[in-house]
């Protein structure tokens, strides 16, 4: 997994709550059997028209945020299914870092499995944001993921939490899986207890 | 010992190993897989080298691209990409030796209806799929959620998933329900009254006598749905009723074990004096058969009441009313039972079991749908499908004018050949209103299986109680 340490650039606005997997990746494009390749049908739907067209009011077919990095949302983003092609299609953009006040759950562990940092911030805070991120490409955000800061165009700077693993693994781009499997030995032992307290499992 | 609620109890069982930052690894007891979300994880699985380390505990179906036509074994019903997907399935089950219901099995089905139906889920059990309908499972008092692709990867590598623990929900519904009014009134109202984020960070449990009236089939309604409020998971503690329905079961043990098994099940259940650390409760009285009318499950009225206005919130949901009103092509003020409708779709793991279908046949038997209206009735799985056509439903069905189909998800997700149009309006018994859910730019109104059948022979979203 690629790591994430700090990023800073464009942040596009998008004051929309309940933005939901279906708008990030419509079902039509869950079709295919490997990850890449999904950024041209981010938020396809909204993206472009009947006829492939983009539609030209949409946040990221405008000038300034085509190669937007970071997305200032809504309450509850990515709420919905558990399609992992969502974080991957917004990966694929080039979007690596979401601001908002909260997430579904599922779709905000998917994130950190692909280099994607979610942060949530409370909605006084993303409102400045929101405002920051209006002013177009001129107005750079930074996020530091070691100091767990946002930084806006103007300087003012927020802190954020973070799970110390999560953080963890991310800094330094870690497999999850082979960091569970140095722990063969304890999910060895669990098997052979519940092999004799739970045997119709 | 100190209390626990069943959840905690749950949680203790599946621990395999705490890391002084509180990263658990918790062990997992089923893992169903489909073909949307699995076919990287397998990819990941051949380029590390990597196994599954207990087929025996993983089951696969197709049903998201799966066409429900009867014509289905023909090749051509399937879009290529939809067939490399299947075909994806077919090969990694066989390649990686885990169970298996491929398409030509009359026990296919929906992978949340086939999982319980083949006794491979039961009560004290940790479940996850890569798909957030796991929460179906709960129904049993089994922790059931849905996971990433990535996780999927991970639990086939080590039958484990990295979590941290929920908190503590307690979501009661007392006394009894008004007759029309069903477990997917219930769990939609719940959503209307949290709202679709009121969940998050937390595991419910469903409690009160309105949950303990409920059949295993509704209550699998009630959990399915837990994860449109944003919950992690949704339980019910097993009882008699939870037994008897795992009992026989294809997969569900036998003898000695069943015994065994029973024993523990019966300690599944929250302690009286332990902490909740939130808790709503609902009179079952004043549940109503309810509709949704714009793009969020949280978007809730009883049908007897009127199209709201985006001034009617406040927030943030001001903006997303008005988006939904103008997606739905809705206006403010307008009665919900004269809002027309073009299509009626019963069916998906929300609704597709028996218990739906003869709901739905209820109120339709004798009648015909409207003409113009385009209805179906898509089974959950194969053998409910056979069920019905033993009780005489899929004649009702067919003779009310309705399509009898086999089993998929069908228009829950328009994945398959099953979408709505842009602009045409569904009556559905599937759990989500996303904008273009069913199709680019469909408009969909969910609602119970007797609400749906109802709606069919107005033409007109209606209250099912005017046809008792």
């Amino acid at each position: 997994m690629k790591e994430f340490t700090t990023l800073t650039g464009i942040a596009a606005p998008m004051p929309l709550i309940n933005i939901d997997t279906d708008m990030i990746i419509p079902k039509q494009f869950l079709k295919t059997i490997k990850r890449s390749g999904l950024g041209v049908n981010l938020f396809d739907e909204m993206r472009y028209d009947d006829d492939r067209n983009e539609i030209p009011d949409f946040v990221l077919n405008k000038p300034q945020y085509r190669e937007a990095q970071i997305l200032v949302a809504g309450d509850n983003f990515g709420c919905g299914s558990s399609r992992e092609h969502a974080p991957w299609a917004i990966a694929d953009f080039g979007i690596t870092c979401i601001i908002a006040p909260s997430y579904a759950d599922i779709f905000y562990n998917n994130c950190f499995k692909n280099g994607i940092l979610p942060i949530a911030l409370p909605q006084e805070q993303i409102d400045v944001l929101m405002k920051d991120a209006e002013k177009g490409a001129n107005a750079r955000m930074s996020i530091d993921l070691e100091a767990q800061t946002v930084t806006t165009s103007d300087g003012e700077v927020f802190s954020f939490e973070v799970d110390s693993f999560k953080k963890h693994c991310l800094m330094n781009g870690l497999d999850d899986i082979g960091l569970t499997m140095e722990k063969a030995a304890s999910i060895e032992a669990f098997e052979a207890t519940a092999s004799q307290s739970r045997p119709w499992v | 010992m100190s209390p626990k609620t069943l959840y905690d109890k749950i949680w203790d069982a599946h621990l395999a190993h705490e890391a002084d930052d509180g990263t658990c690894l918790l062990y997992i007891d089923r893992h169903l897989v489909h073909e949307v979300t699995s076919p990287q994880a397998f990819e990941g699985l051949r380029m590390t080298g990597r196994t599954v380390r207990a087929p025996d505990k993983t089951i696969a179906v197709p049903d998201h691209n799966v066409p429900t036509t009867l014509d289905r074994a023909n090749a051509a019903t399937m879009t290529e990409d939809s067939r490399i997907q299947v075909e994806a399935l077919d090969k990694n089950a066989k390649e990686f030796g885990i169970h298996y219901y491929p398409v030509s099995d009359v026990r296919q089905g929906i992978v949340h209806i086939v999982g319980p139906e083949q006794g491979w889920t039961l009560p004290g059990m940790t479940v996850v799929c890569g798909d957030s309908h796991t929460a179906t499972h709960g129904a049993f008092g089994a922790l059931a959620h849905g996971i990433g692709t990535s996780e999927v990867e991970h639990v086939l590598a080590t039958q484990t998933l990295i979590q941290k623990k929920s908190k503590n929900m307690k979501v009661e519904i007392t006394g009894k329900l008004r007759p029309g009014v069903t477990a997917k009134d219930i769990t939609l109202s719940v959503i209307g009254e949290t709202g679709t984020a009121g969940g998050t960070g937390y595991v419910i449990e469903y409690c009160g006598e309105a949950i303990r009236d409920l059949s295993m089939e509704g209550r699998m309604t009630v959990c399915n749905m837990a994860i449109e409020g944003g919950a992690r998971a949704g339980l019910i503690a097993p009882d008699e009723k939870t037994y008897e329905y795992c009992m026989g079961r294809p997969h569900a043990p036998k003898g000695a074990q069943w015994e065994a098994a029973m024993d523990w099940w019966k300690t599944l259940y929250s302690d009286d004096d332990a902490h909740w650390d939130k808790v709503l409760t609902i009179k079952g009285e004043d549940i109503a058969p309810v509709v949704t009318w714009g793009t969020s499950p949280e978007d809730v009225l009883p049908i007897t009441a009127k199209v709201p206005a985006a001034s009617d919130f406040t927030g943030g949901k001001v903006d997303a009313a008005q988006r939904s009103l103008d997606y739905m092509g809705l206006t403010a003020g307008t009665p919900l039972s004269e809002v027309e409708i073009d299509t009626v779709f019963i069916g998906s793991c929300t609704n597709g079991r028996i218990e739906d279908l003869r709901a739905a046949a209820a109120i339709l038997k004798g009648k015909k749908k409207k003409d113009g209206i385009r209805a179906m009735v898509v089974p959950g799985s194969g053998l409910v499908r056979a069920q019905a056509e033993e009780e005489g439903l899929s004649d009702i069905f067919i003779e009310a004018g309705f399509e009898w189909r086999l089993a998929g998800c069908s228009m829950c997700l328009a994945m398959n050949p099953d979408q709505l149009a842009p602009g045409e309006r569904c009556a559905a018994t599937s759990n989500r209103n996303f904008e273009g859910r069913q199709g680019r730019g469909g408009r969909t109104h969910l609602m119970s299986p007797a609400m749906a059948a109802a709606a069919a022979i107005t033409g007109k979203l209606t209250d099912v109680r005017d046809m008792m």
